[in-house]
């Protein structure tokens, strides 16, 4: 059962995840994309998480909206209504369970409802997609996220920015999948999660 | 039933300027724009979408968007919007354009879609 402490614990790894890693993500969108997802994530997640230190009482749905509306307003780039739409559905599923798998399901039918994205549409959902699963089934490991992210690698974009690049795109990492192998890298990393 | 437009872009400048273009033809229409981000760099903030949509003084509004993110920011926009807000997937420029020369004349809600169809592109 995932309490909001450890919550809060998960989404400010995440953030440190994603500024360790900021420039690299950026370097993936570069030669497929517009070059700022690390930038917009970074910013994004910093409001995250002021907007967290700023109400510590919050109950599990109110960390998911809070983090929700913080990247909503503040991303700027297509990850920020894809990762708030995760967030807020969420926190609207944490109002009655605070069952991880779950709570994960209701992100991913999120992220697809905004993005309209399918497997297999070199995104984030190729990622999200074996990663939820994975946590139904209790083998997420750090080689079952590393295999999910890499599986863009061979795929033609079908959404996005890539998408205008077409089979130009093949052998590229699609940077959305590699911030959300450091979501569950860090749901890895946070003890009390799984 | 008043009819009004909105343009969302990623650049501040896109925005803004296409609104010009659409004044010439349709004096009458109200015409909100949304461009960039909060701090005005290039990407779209559902904030300032949300504020196009408020500004706009119509009943009904017609969106209109130029890339990806702004689609999702602009349905964002729209499911907590307190009015009807209709989006287009047409060439942005283009669709504006066909939708202001029609609703400046009058013409029917459905009529106007009808001659936006061939110019959706994504």
């Amino acid at each position: 059962m995932l309490t909001p402490e450890i919550a809060r614990l998960w989404l400010n790894h995440f953030a440190a995840l994603i500024d360790d890693n900021k420039a690299h993500l950026s370097d993936l969108d570069t030669p497929i994309g517009d070059a700022d997802h690390g930038n917009n994530m970074a910013r994004g997640m910093v409001a995250l998480t002021e907007a967290l230190q700023a109400k510590p009482d919050l109950d599990l749905a109110g960390v998911f909206k809070a983090s929700a509306m913080a990247l909503i307003s503040k991303v700027g780039g297509a990850s920020g209504p894809l990762y708030g739409t995760a967030f807020l559905e969420m926190a609207k599923t944490a109002k009655n369970s605070a069952d991880l798998p779950t709570l994960l399901d209701a992100a991913l039918a999120g992220v697809i409802k905004r993005g309209g994205a399918e497997v297999g549409d070199k995104t984030m959902v190729d990622a999200w997609t074996p990663l939820v699963k994975a946590t139904h089934d209790g083998t997420l490991s750090q080689a079952v996220i590393d295999e999910a992210v890499a599986s863009t690698e061979p795929l033609v974009a079908k959404k996005g920015r890539a998408a205008y690049l077409g089979e130009r795109g093949i052998g590229h990492r699609d940077p959305g999948a590699e911030s959300t192998g450091y979501l569950f890298k860090a749901l890895l990393e946070t003890e009390g999660t799984l | 039933m008043t009819y009004g437009i909105v343009i969302v872009s990623h650049v501040p400048e896109i925005a803004a300027g296409l609104p010009k273009l659409l004044t010439q033809v349709a004096a009458h229409i109200d015409i909100t724009h949304a461009g960039g981000t909060d701090d005005n760099d290039i990407g779209t903030s559902m904030l300032k979408i949300s504020s196009a949509f408020d500004e706009n003084t119509a009943d009904e509004l017609l969106a209109f968007y130029d890339l990806g993110s702004a689609k999702m920011n602009l349905e964002m926009a729209i499911e907590m919007a307190d009015k009807p807000v209709h989006l287009y997937n047409t060439a942005l420029i283009e669709g504006a354009y066909t939708a202001a020369t029609l609703l400046e004349a009058g013409v029917s809600l459905p009529d106007v879609e009808k001659q936006l169809k061939p110019l959706v592109i994504k």
